[in-house]
């Protein structure tokens, strides 16, 4: 399904997409094909879903408080609170898992108090506490996601 | 410091880069800056750890990593950095955070995400973890992931930034 070509695109630009005028034309010098079989596999990467998007994954807490959250809701009342919480702007993620705890969230916004405020008012629409798991310590080395393509 | 064109620089690179030739050079004009000065920004922020990285984000679910687990665990206060750094040496582990306890309800510290391609080979790199750091007489729970209600790259609020004089 995936030619060399793709599966090096995939693997090899997570960390360092080249900050040039003409990222994607170094690329494809470093590759030895042509800018254009590199748009368009990139393209074709993108429309099919194997990529979210080229973008940029930003240091948690640098333009502004975030934080993991929680909650335990009854499975019969998961499908209306998650599309409660997904109502927010401020929500970035929203995932059942599998737990008591079912409904996990990741909120960003502004600063502290913006960040309480979001919370006690999902809290009240909802009637559901919420599990506050802020970040203490950050253990991880980000290196990007090594796609296994051999099974 | 990180000033307002930043943020929106990077409010436009969260919706990703765009996939033609001069991409820097389209974001930038949205906010009436010069290619050399996106460019000089981002680079910037990327020096100074707010970017921490740029580049190709991948879906894991439809790559075929269809098993997502959180991992939590209850490590002793003294201990806790020291696991969460050895922790994160493994290869097949995606994140690795503290958080605090909330008491008997959740007592976990530590949190670390492994995706796989199945459950079966999540559970088995869970073992080989608990063993090769010690972990068997620690608390811990895995979290597989269900239904994604929404998943996007974060976007940080604009409104009501204050422009620095």
């Amino acid at each position: 399904m995936f030619t060399p070509l793709h599966k090096q695109l995939l693997n090899n630009y997570q960390q360092d997409m080249p900050l040039s005028p003409t990222p994607y034309k170094d690329i494809a010098q470093s590759l030895g094909v042509t800018e254009d079989d590199v748009l368009s596999i990139f393209q074709e990467l993108s429309d099919k879903q194997f990529i979210t998007r080229i973008g940029s994954v930003i240091a948690p807490n640098q333009l502004g408080a975030s934080s993991l959250m929680a909650m335990s809701v009854p499975p019969d009342q998961l499908q209306h609170i998650a599309a409660i919480v997904n109502q927010y702007p401020e929500v970035n993620h929203n995932y059942e898992r599998d737990n008591r705890f079912n409904l996990w969230f990741v909120l960003v916004a502004i600063n502290k108090e913006q960040l309480q405020t979001v919370i006690a008012d999902i809290e009240l629409k909802t009637s559901f506490k919420i599990l506050y798991l802020p970040l203490l310590a950050d253990y991880f080395i980000n290196l990007g996601f090594e796609i296994d393509f051999d099974d | 410091m990180i000033d307002v064109i930043d943020r929106q620089l990077i409010h436009l690179l969260q919706q990703g880069l765009p996939l033609v030739s001069r991409p820097y050079a389209v974001i930038g004009k949205q906010l009436q800056l010069s290619e050399d000065e996106t460019l000089s920004r981002l680079a910037l922020l990327k020096k100074q750890g707010v970017i921490k990285r740029l580049g190709v984000i991948v879906n894991h679910r439809q790559l075929g990593y269809k098993a997502n687990a959180m991992v939590v665990f209850d490590i002793s206060d003294s201990l806790v950095n020291q696991v969460g750094e050895h922790i994160s040496q493994f290869n097949f582990i995606n994140l690795c955070y503290q958080r605090p306890r909330q008491g008997e309800l959740w007592p976990y510290n530590l949190y670390c995400m492994i995706h796989g391609k199945n459950r079966d080979k999540v559970l088995q790199q869970l073992n080989h973890l608990i063993e090769s750091c010690g972990l068997g007489q620690c608390q811990h729970e895995v979290l597989f992931s269900k239904q994604c209600f929404k998943q996007r790259g974060a976007l940080y609020p604009l409104l009501s930034v204050q422009k620095k004089t």
